[in-house]
């Protein structure tokens, strides 16, 4: 197990380097840079002399495999330079929204995990009664809905109806501040975006666990506790979900580690300030190292996800494990 | 002498302007309040307005400033500037060559530092000659400008090289603040990330991508302002989100402007808790040929693409969905130097029989042996108003049998593309501040001189006229001359086909008193004047 | 006693439940529209779009990309069933025709990137090794890294139009199934049967052939399906941050960019059609997608 572990994590440092190395050249391969965008937002003229001075003063002029080398040693130190287009360290940008992503990422899942997992197996063990039908008719809905539309539509569902009911039209506060700061407001902030996100995840993860549930229930070990005359409640929680959850792990973990950066169109929907609508900016306004740290900030994340999936599946499977 | 006329010239523009406040002109104002609004844009690029191009830097950061002269903000769209640091509005000696400012006295900066001429100076200086290094992309406007010197503490003079009545309208640059000298002299990108000014209000914090918040300047030069104890701007690139941010009260006023749509939407909302106050913009929109690549080499191609498209029949429908308008050449249509409607009607894309004029556009389109047009046109990605513009024209064009598709690129590769000269046509914004009529039609003179212009040709007579335009005293004889270079350059050589010019919608709670619109939303920003009314 | 042989689709199974085998296509088909009264209603939502959009031509009462400045915003009426947009373009029209791009550009990314998925899921499974580390880190990276980066790469190099949205949205969904066909391989990788078949000399192909794919074909054609609708909701995404399909091309994604906030208060109809359109669709998708995976398992049928 623990040489599983120690080479699953030596196996992160070329996914990591392949990730670098692919965004830096997709940026670089977009026409245009960040001083054009900068420059030229105004709609009236500039010269070349200006655009020239642009280009010097933040560095985009050098050659690519100097500044290629800029960002590997840099990421190696830790140090992720400075957004080209406010001139803050990259690492201030990211840390003010981090928060709000993280908060809305782990309420979506919190959301998603209470809902799915319980009505997942529920409708395994009621396969192709009305509960079934109800549950998947929900979870299908969720998946097919898109999130932004539905993002649309709830604000302006709540903005109606608290003005049908309280004469004003209430909406979340566009400035955000931390749970911990005001948490009724946070939360009233948050929620909305959250739930929105959390009923696609919710969807997502139920249709797995009903499937990896119909699977296992089907597997002679379970026909067998049952003929011992096991209590169900013990067979479905000792030995069902167990196995089931392999494949419910892997979908859960998949979906988590995208919806960090995955909240890019949620973010902008719901005008919150956090590292997805960071992420749609930086892209817009070709800021390289802006957005070259976010994306490895998402990769990292998403790598390490996958990581503690298989660790957990070594875990759940000796099979894996023990080969 | 010259000053009468444009005193004429006021009343006329004035007429651009409708002004629907629901409460009378002459309230009392009340001191106190914070104004919340919004800035529509993610993040200013920096604090440096002398470096940037956009009003995300204008609309947050303005109110901290002073500048030497600005527009009225009584009257933003009048042509009668007034003095912000001056201590009034000098005529010129010389044959108008020299231009001697008088500061005020007891100016301070919010660190307790005097203002003297040598900031004024010095800031100027980076604009007009930046040193190595230094961005200053309105460089070009003060060609005419030979050398800015403090005389002593108290006088500014900027020496001409030829007198041009281009010069003042310049100098009301909104974007030309005044900083501090000893703050250049340290770190000359010091005001990139740093605010320092002399304005109505004192910079308290800056939360990045969200909010910048001020509070009153105790020590500010015009006496009793500004009113309010505090202003907050906050930082939503969507749209949806300011309007619900303006509907639920969270916020009183966004100053960029709103399609019809919105206004409609939030007259509904809000009945009359709302006001709406709405302004010609000196904005337009226009389509400009690659002239390198064939068949647009060939000047009856372009007109024929000009002509197909109605201008008079469309402005009206547009205007309910976009933030389009008027229908005009060049030149800003308020202006008392725009070329009248009848004059108008006498250009290419502009006669008021359409089916004459595509009629003509076919038989242009034949005798060039181009039928069967086809090609893609190049355009921007933002919704407002380039999208409605890209829509409009492809439909325009395929009723004189022209098949166009649209290639639609976010703003940086659209640049690099219109700079590659990678495209057939493309859909371009032409955005002035303060309307100066002579100089701002620069934009559409060959590369060589306007390097805004990406067009790819050659043109001496257009160049010629310009420059005689620019150095022309008079004013009929100015008028004149610009209906030469509107037709000339609109249908002679169709080197750009303008469409429209924008419509500036504010609409905003009627508790905000004392702001005007103008033509430009980088005017008039520093909200000296804004009162709230609860 | 369960047999050594899995079960291709048609092929007779001898389990100890009492099953009767289909015989060919024709009954297997007739069998799940009775077996599966969901996932016909799927099947059947998902066929009136397709036959929506393959004859557009014909039954969309008009242009769709035609601006008429007479009739902008009007609230569904005789004239327009559903609507026009505020430039006077016909709704139901734009929706006719949008279908016919939706599909397009879902069955193409689908298809695609799904069966590029299962070869690389189930090669690296099997082959297991340096080749398995290798792929997945591959897949690694191509799975975290963002849509919109790729999306807008794809677009500023090659252009907008049809074909270049869909190379941008099929390229994440090729490791989302390589993926989880691959923990489906795996698990079989480790069955005795297959170590058993290595040590009776039958090749690699015969074995992934005959015995890995069809246990991974379940999830595979989940995948698949939900392959459709996820590329459709991608494009509606991308479209709505200016990455996708561009006007006046008919296309739901993009019809909700254009009015799905500005007139959402003012002339919800512009907004709730194109939107109700992609969820009908999607949803009809998913419904006959799990139908057909509870149809197709063996270990799935009813006693």
């Amino acid at each position: 197990m623990h040489r599983y572990i120690v080479s699953r994590l030596l196996l992160v440092i070329p996914t990591l380097l392949g990730a670098a190395t692919l965004v830096f050249i997709l940026m670089r391969l977009i026409p245009g840079d960040i001083c054009l965008v900068r420059l030229g937002s105004g709609g009236t003229g500039f010269s070349t002399q200006a655009l020239a001075a642009c280009h010097a003063e933040i560095g985009i002029d050098k050659p690519w495999l100097l500044q290629f080398w800029d960002f590997i040693w840099g990421l190696a130190r830790g140090d992720f330079g400075i957004s080209m287009w406010s001139g803050k360290p990259v690492i201030q940008e990211i840390a003010t929204r981090f928060p709000v992503s993280l908060e809305v990422a782990l309420l979506a899942t919190t959301i998603a995990i209470v809902i799915a997992i319980p009505l997942g197996t529920i409708s395994a063990l009621k396969q192709n009664t009305w509960i079934d039908l109800v549950v998947r008719t929900f979870s299908i809905a969720g998946i097919a809905t898109p999130a932004f539309w539905l993002g649309i539509l709830s604000i302006l569902l709540v903005l109606d109806v608290s003005q049908a009911i309280t004469g004003h039209p209430w909406m979340p506060s566009i400035d955000y501040v931390p749970i911990w700061k005001d948490p009724i407001r946070n939360l009233s902030i948050v929620m909305l975006p959250a739930i929105t996100v959390g009923y696609r995840y919710a969807a997502v993860s139920m249709r797995m666990t009903r499937s990896a549930m119909l699977e296992v229930l089907r597997e002679d070990y379970i026909r067998t506790a049952r003929a011992k005359g096991l209590l169900e409640k013990i067979v479905i929680n000792r030995h069902a979900l167990k196995n089931a959850l392999l494949p419910v792990v892997t979908v859960i973990g998949i979906e988590f580690a995208f919806l960090i950066g995955g909240l890019v169109v949620t973010e902008q929907v719901f005008n919150l300030n956090g590292i997805g609508r960071l992420m749609v900016q930086a892209v817009q306004n070709q800021d390289y190292t802006l957005t070259q740290a976010l994306v490895m900030l998402t990769v990292t994340l998403a790598v390490l996800s996958n990581l503690v999936v298989d660790l957990l599946y070594a875990w759940l499977d000796p099979r894996i494990r023990l080969k | 002498m010259r000053r009468t006329l444009w005193r004429r010239a006021v009343c006329a523009a004035g007429l651009a302007l409708t002004i629907a406040l629901p409460a009378a002109a002459d309230d009392t104002p009340k001191r106190g309040g914070t104004l919340i609004y919004m800035i529509p844009a993610d993040a200013p690029p920096s604090f440096d307005a002398q470096r940037e191009e956009t009003y995300a830097t204008i609309h947050a950061a303005a109110p901290y400033y002073s500048t030497l002269v600005r527009a009225n903000p009584m009257d933003p769209g009048s042509p009668d500037l007034v003095c912000d640091l001056c201590t009034e509005m000098p005529t010129p000696t010389d044959n108008g060559k020299t231009w001697t400012f008088k500061i005020r006295t007891g100016v301070k900066f919010h660190d307790g530092t005097p203002l003297t001429a040598a900031d004024v100076v010095a800031s100027w200086n980076k604009i007009i000659f930046p040193p190595e290094g230094v961005v200053s992309p309105r460089q070009s406007n003060f060609l005419m400008v030979d050398k800015v010197e403090a005389t002593d503490p108290q006088t500014v003079v900027f020496h001409l090289k030829f007198a041009t009545d281009a010069f003042i309208l310049a100098l009301a640059d909104p974007y030309a603040w005044i900083y501090s000298k000893a703050k250049l002299d340290q770190d000359v990108h010091w005001y990139e990330k740093n605010i320092l000014g002399s304005g109505p209000f004192k910079f308290v914090k800056y939360e990045t991508g969200q909010s910048i918040e001020g509070v009153r300047n105790p020590d500010y030069y015009h006496a009793g302002l500004p009113y309010l104890d505090g202003i907050k701007g906050i930082f939503a690139d969507k749209q949806v989100t300011r309007v619900e941010a303006i509907r639920s009260d969270q916020a009183a006023i966004e100053f960029r402007g709103f399609p019809p749509t919105v206004r409609d939407e939030l007259k509904q909302a809000l009945g009359d808790k709302l006001a709406v106050q709405t302004s010609d913009w000196n904005c337009g929109g226009l389509i400009t040929p690659n002239h390198k690549k064939k068949p647009f080499d060939d000047p009856r191609v372009r007109r024929a693409l000009t002509l197909a498209i109605d201008r008079w029949g469309s402005a009206a429908d547009l205007a309910k969905i976009a933030i389009v308008h008027t229908v005009g050449g060049l030149t800003f249509p308020a202006s008392p130097l725009a070329p009248s409607k009848e004059e108008l009607q006498q250009i290419a894309g502009y006669w008021p029989d359409i089916e004459k004029s595509r009629a003509e556009a076919k038989r242009l389109l034949k005798e060039a042996g181009q039928e069967n047009l086809t090609f893609e046109l190049l355009n921007r990605s933002t919704d407002q108003p380039y999208k409605y513009y890209g829509i409009w024209v492809v439909d325009q064009w395929a009723k004189i049998g022209v098949h166009v598709t649209q290639k639609v690129l976010p703003t940086g590769p659209w640049f690099a593309a219109m700079r590659a000269e990678d495209f057939d046509l493309t859909v371009e914004g032409n955005c002035q501040n303060v309307v100066n009529p002579l100089a701002d039609v620069g934009k559409y003179l060959p590369h060589t001189i306007s390097e805004g212009n990406y067009g790819n040709f050659e043109d001496e007579h257009e160049v010629d006229l310009y420059n005689r335009m620019l150095r022309e005293l008079d004013k009929a004889k100015q008028k004149a001359l610009l209906l030469e270079f509107n037709k000339y350059v609109l249908d002679e050589q169709a080197h750009g086909i303008f469409l429209l010019w924008w419509q500036r919608i504010v609409p905003y709670h009627s508790y905000v008193k004392g702001w005007k619109i103008g033509p430009s939303h980088y005017v008039n920003q520093d909200l000296g004047t804004v009162w709230l009314d609860k | 006693m369960t047999d050594l042989a899995p079960t291709p689709l048609g092929a007779a199974v001898f389990t100890d439940d009492t099953y009767v085998a289909p015989r060919g296509i024709w009954s297997a088909i007739k069998r799940f529209f009775l077996r599966q009264p969901v996932g016909t209603i799927g099947i059947v939502l998902v066929a009136i779009f397709g036959f929506a959009g393959i004859t557009a031509d014909w039954i969309a009462p008009y242009n769709p990309t035609s601006n008429d400045f007479t009739a902008m915003t009007e609230a569904p009426s005789w004239a327009h069933w559903l609507g026009t947009d505020q430039l006077g373009r016909d709704i139901l029209s734009r929706i006719l025709f949008g279908a016919r791009t939706a599909f397009v550009v879902g069955l193409t990314s689908a298809i695609v990137g799904g069966f590029s998925g299962l070869i690389l899921g189930v090669g690296s499974a099997y082959f297991g090794g340096r080749i398995d580390l290798f792929l997945q880190r591959i897949l690694d990276i191509v799975m975290a890294f963002p849509l919109i980066i790729m999306a807008l790469a794809v677009v500023s190099i090659f252009g907008t139009g049809v074909q270049n949205v869909i190379i941008a949205i099929t390229i994440p969904l090729i490791p989302r199934c390589a993926r989880v066909v691959r923990s489906s391989a795996l698990a079989i990788r480790e069955v005795p049967y297959i170590d058993a078949a290595r040590a009776l000399g039958y090749s690699h192909s015969r074995i992934i052939l005959n015995h890995m794919v069809p246990n991974v074909v379940a999830p595979f054609l989940i995948m698949l399906t939900s392959f459709v609708g996820q590329a459709i909701l991608a494009e509606a995404s991308l479209s709505y941050l200016g990455l996708g399909v561009q006007e006046p091309v008919a296309a739901w994604g993009l019809m909700l960019q254009g009015g799905a906030e500005e007139y959402a208060s003012t002339a919800p109809w512009i907004a709730i059609f194109p939107g109700l359109a992609i969820m009908l669709t999607v949803f009809g998708i998913n419904l006959f997608g799990d139908s057909l995976r509870d149809e197709l398992d063996p270990k799935m049928r009813e006693r």
